[in-house]
């Protein structure tokens, strides 16, 4: 490790993931993503979203088609706040939320939520329904655009549900939202301006995205294939996930996962390409190395932010293998859920904490041969046994990196 | 939370930059909103500066005034950049191209398209590998912006960017967002240190403690109700002002974050 990193950054105090949920396109809590991961059970099938005819895959959620938000929640009900409230119902989550009420008051608990694309699809549904005469958009629309589109509609969604009053925003930093999420609520805590976080991230298939990466050239035209040598582009996905953080004193019993450290830098490079040496990658992983007050020997598995495009993948072997050598179990979880956007920081976060609770770590599902190229330890099959410290890394547009440390307490 | 204020970045009608917009602030001169030139967002390499919208170039030159009042080195400097609607006339673009039959949209714009476009366009001008990031709270995303700096501040002891910044909503849009005045503030936040414009303390608070603060000029007062960057103003109006007194921000309704400035002799 550099030594200026490691002088710069003191170490934080760990923080307890004391209660987590997510779903994916693999179902509904966290079992059953478990139970896809060990069966080895992709979610991608042929992109199947409203009207989109691109020739692609996508890990769609499915049933947010099914049900709408009723009662007080209505003004909201859009795709993604749907897929926000079907992640509040897993896992006795919202018992744990209740629970941390009652311990801090709901002036003590944070709401810091990511996301990319919010509820644009509403936008997008409002634009076709413009009135041809005048061009204005449809009467329905117009009271929704607060409670759906806009950046914080998800912050005020995840809020109301809680019933919480505590410091709330949305970090909107495309696909390292809901990686950030944990970092400001890390600091957040330290300062003293809350006791609790409620951190996540909800995004959902939208036009935007399907049409934008589409655009760029990146999508895949068959299920991706993290680190394969013939890998050709990435899949989308949507996801919901939450995580309640606690201090350790409060709920950090032995063996809990814990956030032991983050890192976030930027790669000051271009919009949509990575840096080919991911440079700012490699700050990010050594800042939460740093914070986490450990070495890198100490990791025994990264969990890549592995797109399957041609050009992340490389640039991230590339800035894993300078920090850690090739000493680490690396994989890409992608080819379960597809690339689930501004909600990958927390859908692999709580993927990590699984790896670290059930003593497994994933290989790399669709990765049919490893990129000779690729000069990481790239496991292709699941690998057991216990372990205590994973890596999780996510990078951005806007060249927005994100490491976390998590391990067991 | 006690920080010091090292430099001042401001960009709205009538108020171009910091320096000059000190008196109108101040309320020792009159406030008349004017037009605002196209910033010229120096700080952007040609090819970035053609291709990023308006909110980048209004984010990015109160960012480098900010930052060149400071003097820090901006590279070394991480950045929180808060806006409540951020890329919307890029939606606006996108949302169009999207409801056409071939659905054809380009590379650019959907990159562009990100919240936190400003924040990676002023990576790439100052070449930083600094932590950046891009949040909303809708109408409090100033107050949170602050907070989430401020946070930095005391967590690592370092100096922190903050830009704010809200551009008027493009037609159709409008109706259901009616921003019709852009505003972009910058604040470069640092630990209490020797060479700063004012030191405040920000304190968070329950709502039934205070009532927010409003602006006594009427003009100035609609500004900063009717743009979420603008709600910055009674801050940048008691700085201005040289006036030791505490300002109180409303967030989310339910909670209050006080900032009492005391200024700094210069």
């Amino acid at each position: 490790m550099s030594p200026e990193l490691s002088d710069r950054l003191r170490p934080m105090t760990p923080v307890a993931l004391s209660a987590y949920t997510l779903v994916t396109a693999n179902g509904r809590g966290v079992g059953a993503v478990l139970e896809a991961l060990r069966a080895r059970r992709s979610a991608l099938r042929p992109c199947d979203f409203e009207d989109v005819r691109l020739k692609t895959y996508i890990g769609r959620v499915e049933g947010l088609e099914d049900f709408s938000l009723d009662r007080d929640l209505e003004p909201f009900d859009c795709r993604n706040n749907r897929l926000a409230w079907l992640g509040l119902q897993q896992d006795g989550f919202t018992a744990a939320v209740a629970e941390a009420k009652q311990r801090y008051g709901t002036h003590r608990i944070a709401v810091i939520m990511g996301t990319s694309t919010s509820g644009i699809l509403e936008t997008e549904h409002a634009y076709r329904a413009r009135d041809p005469h005048t061009g204005s958009l449809p009467a329905w629309y117009v009271p929704r655009y607060r409670y759906t589109h806009n950046m914080f509609s998800l912050g005020y969604f995840v809020r109301t549900c809680l019933g919480l009053h505590g410091p709330a925003m949305v970090i909107s930093t495309a696909c390292s939202s809901s990686a950030k999420v944990f970092a400001t609520a890390a600091r957040l805590m330290q300062a003293g301006l809350c006791d609790a976080a409620i951190v996540g991230g909800v995004d959902s298939l939208c036009h935007t995205t399907l049409y934008g990466f589409s655009a760029l050239q990146l999508l895949s035209p068959e299920p991706c294939r993290p680190c394969d040598e013939d890998r050709d582009g990435l899949s989308l996905g949507e996801a919901a996930g939450y995580v309640l953080l606690e201090r350790i004193e409060r709920a950090g019993g032995r063996g809990t996962v814990a956030l032991l450290g983050y890192g976030e830098s930027t790669d000051g490079y271009h919009m949509s390409h990575p840096h080919p040496e991911g440079a700012g990658a490699i700050r990010a992983m050594r800042d939460a190395l740093a914070r986490a007050g450990i070495r890198p020997e100490a990791v025994d598995y990264v969990n890549l932010h592995g797109t399957a495009t041609r050009a992340n993948d490389e640039a991230e072997d590339k800035a894993v293998y300078c920090v850690f050598g090739a000493r680490p179990a690396c994989s890409s979880t992608k080819g379960w859920t597809g690339h689930t956007l501004g909600a990958a920081g927390v859908t692999e976060a709580i993927i990590s904490a699984l790896c670290l609770t059930h003593h497994f770590i994933p290989g790399t599902l669709n990765c049919w041969r490893v990129d000779s190229l690729l000069k990481c330890r790239i496991l292709r099959d699941h690998q057991f046994g216990s372990l205590s410290c994973v890596v999780s890394n996510i990078f951005g547009f806007g060249g927005n990196n994100c490491s976390l440390v998590l391990g067991k307490l | 939370m006690e920080l010091a204020i090292r430099g001042i970045g401001l960009l709205a009608p009538g108020l171009l930059g910091w320096e000059g917009s000190r008196s109108v602030l101040a309320g020792m001169q009159p406030y008349v909103p004017a037009p605002v030139p196209q910033p010229q967002a120096t700080i952007l390499p040609p090819n970035e500066r053609r291709r990023s919208s308006d909110a980048v170039r209004w984010a990015v030159e109160v960012a480098h005034e900010a930052m060149g009042r400071s003097g820090l080195d901006q590279r070394a400097v991480p950045a929180v950049f808060t806006s409540s609607g951020g890329e919307i006339s890029v939606f606006d673009q996108l949302s169009r191209l999207l409801a056409t039959q071939d659905r054809l949209v380009s590379p650019t714009l959907f990159h562009q398209s990100v919240h936190n476009a400003a924040s990676g366009y002023w990576g790439i001008a100052t070449a930083g590998q600094e932590s950046s990031t891009a949040l909303s709270c809708y109408d409090d995303s100033f107050i949170a912006g602050l907070v989430e700096a401020a946070a930095l501040v005391e967590t690592e002891g370092r100096p922190v960017l903050l830009v704010a910044y809200d551009l008027p909503v493009p037609a159709p849009l409008h109706e259901a967002r009616p921003i019709t005045t852009g505003f972009a503030m910058a604040l470069v936040l640092s630990p209490l240190a020797e060479a700063s414009i004012a030191t405040v303390t920000l304190t968070l608070k329950e709502a039934s403690e205070g009532e927010p603060t409003s602006l006594a000029d009427q003009v100035l007062e609609q500004l900063r109700k009717h743009n979420p960057a603008a709600r910055s103003l009674p801050l940048l109006c008691t700085i201005a002002a040289g006036m030791r007194q505490t300002v109180v921000f409303d967030w989310l309704g339910d909670q209050r974050i006080e900032v009492t400035v005391r200024p700094c002799r210069l």
